[in-house]
């Protein structure tokens, strides 16, 4: 009996079979609806820490289904796909609280926390892809469930901003799709977690490979956002603060960066990627993503969008990691696939706080705030601070990473563009900070919301607190041996390694 | 000229006036009729093929299929028959062109 | 154990005798309808088990030995579309018997509904087992038999609802089906006087270039493009299907044209394969491009949403002829079990849409798309329904519609002929663009929404949701209709192995 695959279907299965059950319960049954909710993330986190510790016994798990010759399933749970997995299931779990407190007077959560189970399900299942079909079939079972989502307000800029969702994420996947096939067709069926795939294909496909990559690329940089493929990730900001989140720190962005480190490492390889010149392009499309970025950031004076612009920039420093060859700067874009994370979500936690207890949406707006809800604005700091890059915060950890292997490569521009960008993430957060805690309140806000004795409800206060006390800590013991930062290690250990 | 190449000419004949007759005539009466001809003609050419065989034995297989081809005609003319008295007690008229106009304006039904 | 051929006589002979007895009974209606389909269902579950067993097969109907006799041909092909049709059928069947209940309930026009449910089912049935003879025969003119009684009980069944619109859409599907018929009927006339037989099976190793030939397949072809409609012979298909009663324009979307799309099918692919050059089949492929644009952009035109759903036929069927080139060029038999996929799942997909359109058409009181928002509260199973038979037609994973479209993508870019694969994906895109825009108003909240009619029966509401869910699962347990393709399809190199008669 396959335990191991039987492992891995459970935890797809641990947030499938809830959401499939909240579809069915009648709309007013919020307990039992917020129970399953918790309790679907909770055994996911449960069931994804036995399949890590599994891992560093040494043991692998595997379930393949073969839908025809050729369509072949497959999960797998190499040290990357565990750790893609973890991160979401953790920042799941806070969302799903956040999400409860956030839309307690709402209409329609039936659907929308069904939707929601569904989409962390297709999350795993990204996570866990054996294969390049599978992840194909996961990716694009992702668009469909968050475009629920995205629509959940039902105003027309919901609408709207659903419709350019749905077209951006539609025709990415129609690349991919073709991109997925031609590789098929060029290499047979192609597997991931195993040693670079195309190092081993015959060399006169060259041309193809080299078009192809770029065809992937360009599927998987709409939902990373890349320039100039960002432009749903602005307007989706109309969702509601759990949404954001979500889909900016656990769900989508990520899942097409994952994309991208999955094609650059597990399917071309580096060494084979940098024999076709293929990683200047990719460095440079991402350099050029994080100074746009950046810059569009500096022009907001909506608060989430803003922080959308700086998911945009923030990405691409994933991508420029690993697009520069050398181990460090592998390390340092892998990790900041954790912290950026857990440092966004910290703000978009924050954001919508502010948002639902005062009505606050505007920059312009959040002077003197800090008085008013402290706990929040501490996480918000916090959070700020590690996309900034101060120690010890988490995004120190991974741009001194990134920093130093763009050194090691040789890549001087690099290290200039990280220096540009890290002045222009202060530029675009600091004068927030300074605002809300040093300057008086210059205007009423439009809701006062509750004052009681915690500043807002204990579901909303909750999950920043968590995710930036989880900023610091992994910052503070980014050596131990249960940090991330070991973790990516170990995973780019394998890639580089012998 | 033999009588079997004259037979092949006369139902050719009769399918191409029954074609021109079903797609050019505007009342719905004259299209079935030139639908009728068609398969007359059609009829036609598949028994003469029953006669041309060499060993001077004649093929019964065309004369069962024009047999159960007439029925079937036969049925189809009843049934578009209805249908014209049908359409013509709705809308009152019993030309297709003109109905063309009138069923973008009507209203689709569950 | 019954045999195969057992099971293929009951096929034909229990709808018909029901269809029978339905007529001169017509209060019995409401229990010998489905009791008929849930019997036709039981034999088609037969004829699968049997065919697993033993094998394609070739039955002399009574005895009698063709050219005479009728023969019937089970292969692989054949069962699979046999089981399409029992299971769409069923769920159609289902489903109308709470349509026509709902209908008998209200008040005004009782006599009227009344007058439909009793002439429905015994049409429905006589269609269902022609159908069955059709995917049955072995000879083209049979084949014609078949085809015509198909056409007729359709044409009936559209004018069934007494509106002017749908009588003139009856009429105008008639005289093109009459046109079709004989065009198709000269073409068996001269097919049989070049080579003799009309056995498709004999035919496909007799079929050599000839004057003749080529004048046959022009006019079999072309009377088979008008019955499956492709662009641009599409014209009669939308008004006929959006305005024929719900249950019926399920059939007729999800079943009826898969009957001339067969035989398309078995003609081009099978029986003139030999002889037809690969740039004959461009012509097919063509068409179904300009009809996956054509009715795409037509569908998001559409007001109303049945309009909208029968220009998506019109799109989905240009859909599968594009893989005729496909077929030709495949050197396996990936695109034949492509196009099995997409027929299938299109079945399975379109009875569903039509369904589920029908009981929004009856619960709002109109089928207006823009001023749907918020019927999800009141019919959340059948909106829910809808937006998964529309992702199905997109062709997203893991649905039958995306196994086929990943067949051809790879049959299309492994031979070189990529303008196929890219058509087929801008198709996807395209669905996905007149899919999304019914779901947006299908998944918003807004309260409250006014309802024409308080009940809607949950049979109707499930068996559209079933029939959806049917066809977005096809894709996972695709391994079990290969299975049966693999026992005796219509690929060439299995057509050597066949028996002659």
């Amino acid at each position: 009996m396959n335990w191991g695959g039987l492992l891995l279907v459970m935890i797809l299965l641990s947030s499938l079979v809830p959401g499939l059950i909240i579809f069915a319960l009648p709309e007013r049954s919020n307990r039992p609806r917020t129970f399953l909710n918790l309790g679907g993330a909770v055994l996911k986190l449960l069931l994804i820490l036995l399949m890590i510790i599994g891992i560093y016994q040494g043991r692998h798990f595997e379930v393949r289904w073969q839908l025809l010759p050729g369509i072949e399933l497959a999960l797998n749970s190499d040290p990357l796909a565990a750790l893609f997995s973890t991160l979401s299931t953790v920042l799941w779990l806070l969302t799903t609280l956040y999400a409860v407190g956030y839309l307690e007077q709402s209409p329609n959560r039936r659907q929308f926390f069904g939707y929601f189970s569904i989409c962390v399900t297709v999350t795993v299942g990204i996570a866990l892809a054996g294969n390049l079909i599978t992840f194909l079939l996961f990716y694009e079972l992702l668009t469909l469930t968050t475009y629920p989502l995205v629509i959940h307000r039902g105003t027309k800029e919901a609408l709207a901003a659903g419709r350019v969702y749905l077209v951006y994420t539609m025709s990415g996947g129609a690349v991919l799709l073709v991109a997925v096939a031609w590789l098929q067709v060029l290499a047979g069926p192609v597997e991931f977690g195993r040693a670079p795939f195309l190092a081993s294909v015959a060399a006169e496909h060259e041309g193809q490979l080299i078009v192809l990559f770029f065809m992937f690329i360009a599927g998987m940089g709409v939902k990373a956002a890349l320039v100039p493929l960002h432009g749903w990730l602005p307007r989706a900001m109309v969702a509601p603060a759990p949404v954001s989140a979500l889909l900016h720190a656990v769900a989508v962005v990520k899942a097409g960066v994952f994309g991208i480190i999955r094609i650059v490492h597990d399917v071309y390889g580096i060494q084979y990627a940098a024999g076709l010149n293929l990683l200047l392009p990719l460095s440079i499309l991402a350099s050029l993503s994080i100074v746009y970025g950046s810059l569009c950031a500096l022009r907001e004076d909506d608060l989430k969008k803003r922080l959308a612009y700086s998911t945009v920039s923030q990405l691409a420093y994933i991508v420029l990691g690993v697009s520069v060859a050398g181990p460090m700067a592998a390390i340092g874009g892998l990790v900041h696939l954790v912290h950026q994370g857990l440092m966004k979500i910290t703000l978009f936690f924050c954001a919508g706080n502010l948002a639902e207890t005062l009505g606050v949406h505007r920059i312009s707006e959040m002077n003197g705030i800090a008085r008013r809800m402290p706990l929040t604005m501490a996480a918000f700091s916090i959070g700020a601070l590690g996309m900034i890059g101060f120690p010890p915060m988490a995004g120190f950890i991974s741009k001194w990473y990134l920093g130093m292997g763009a050194l090691a490569a040789g890549k001087m521009w690099v290290v200039a563009i990280l220096a540009v960008s890290t002045l222009l993430n202060a530029a675009y957060l600091l004068p927030i900070l300074i605002g809300a805690w040093f300057k008086p309140q210059d205007c009423t806000w439009p809701e006062q919301g509750v004052t009681a004795r915690l500043e807002t409800r204990w579901m909303l206060l909750v999950p920043p607190l968590v995710t930036a006390f989880l900023v610091v800590a992994v910052g503070l013991l980014a050596n131990a041996q249960i940090s991330p930062l070991a973790w990516v290690k170990l995973i780019v250990g394998m890639e580089y390694g012998p | 000229m033999n009588t079997i190449f004259l037979y092949n000419f006369s139902g050719l004949a009769l399918f191409a006036i029954g074609l021109h007759g079903l797609i050019r005539s505007s009342h719905l009466l004259r299209k079935i009729l030139a639908a009728n001809l068609m398969s007359s003609g059609i009829f036609l050419v598949m028994i003469v093929g029953a006669y041309g065989t060499d060993n001077g034995m004649i093929d019964p297989v065309p004369h069962a299929m024009v047999l159960t081809g007439i029925v079937v005609s036969v049925s189809t003319t009843a049934v578009a028959l209805v249908l014209v008295c049908l359409v013509q007690e709705t809308t009152n008229r019993v030309l297709l062109l003109q109905k063309k106009k009138r069923a973008r304006g009507e209203r689709t039904d569950a | 154990m019954p045999d195969t051929a057992f099971w293929a006589v009951c096929l034909v002979v229990v709808p018909l005798f029901f269809a029978i007895i339905c007529f001169v009974r017509s209060s019995l209606v409401a229990v010998l309808g489905p009791m008929a389909a849930w019997l036709n269902a039981f034999a088609a579950l037969g004829m699968t088990f049997s065919f697993v067993h033993s094998g394609p097969i070739r039955y002399a109907i009574g005895g009698w030995q063709a050219p005479l006799g009728i023969n019937f041909s089970i292969d692989g092909l054949s069962v699979l579309l046999i089981a399409m049709t029992a299971v769409t059928g069923l769920a159609v069947s289902m489903y109308a018997i709470g349509y026509f209940s709902l209908r008998i309930g209200s008040a005004r026009e009782i006599s009227r509904h009344e007058h439909q449910r009793a002439y429905f089912w015994p049409l429905w049935l006589l269609l269902w087992a022609a159908l069955n003879g059709l995917f049955l025969s072995a000879d083209l003119f049979n084949i014609y038999v078949t085809l015509e009684i198909t056409g007729l009980s359709a044409v009936v069944l559209t004018a069934l609802s007494g509106k002017a619109a749908a009588r003139l859409a009856a009429m105008r599907y008639l005289l093109v089906s009459l046109l079709g018929s004989c065009s198709y009927l000269f073409g068996v006339a001269l097919l049989y006087r070049t080579y003799g037989t009309l056995d498709m099976t004999v035919l496909s190793r007799l079929i050599s270039p000839a004057p003749l030939m080529w004048v046959s397949l022009a006019l079999l072809t072309t009377g088979l493009l008008l019955k499956t409609a492709l662009f641009p012979l599409h014209f009669w298909l939308p008004p006929a299907h959006a305005n024929a009663l719900a249950p019926v324009s399920a059939i007729l979307s999800g079943l009826v044209v898969k009957a001339s799309l067969y035989l398309m099918l078995r003609l081009w692919g099978d029986v003139f394969a030999p002889v037809l050059p690969l740039s004959a089949y461009v012509l097919p492929g063509a068409l179904g491009c300009g009809a996956v644009l054509w009715g795409a952009g037509q569908a998001l035109l559409q007001k109303r949403l049945k309009m909208l759903v029968a220009y998506s036929t019109v799109a989905q069927l240009g859909y599968m002829f594009i893989a005729l080139p496909l077929i030709r060029l495949d050197a396996g038999s990936s695109a034949w079990e492509a196009v099995i996929f997409l027929i299938m799942s299109h079945a399975c997909a379109k009875s569903a849409m039509f369904m589920a359109a029908g009981s929004i058409f009856l619960k709002a009181g109109h089928d207006r798309i823009d001023d749907l928002d918020g019927i999800k509260e009141v019919l959340p199973v059948t909106s829910f329904a809808f937006v998964v038979a529309g992702v199905s037609l997109m062709g997203f994973p893991p649905s039958g519609g995306f196994i086929g479209k990943w067949l051809l993508l790879g049959v299309s870019l492994s031979s070189g002929q990529w303008w196929w694969g890219i058509m087929l994906v801008i198709g996807s895109l395209l669905a996905a663009c007149y899919v999304y825009r019914v779901a947006c108003h299908l998944l918003v909240f807004k309260a409250p929404f006014y309802s024409r009619r308080e009940f809607i029966p949950p049979v109707m509401e499930w068996s559209a949701l079933l029939l959806a869910v049917l066809a977005m699962i096809l894709g996972l347990f695709a391994g079990y209709p290969l299975g049966l393709l693999e026992a005796g399809g219509p690929f060439p190199a299995q057509a050597c192995l066949e028996v002659m008669p």
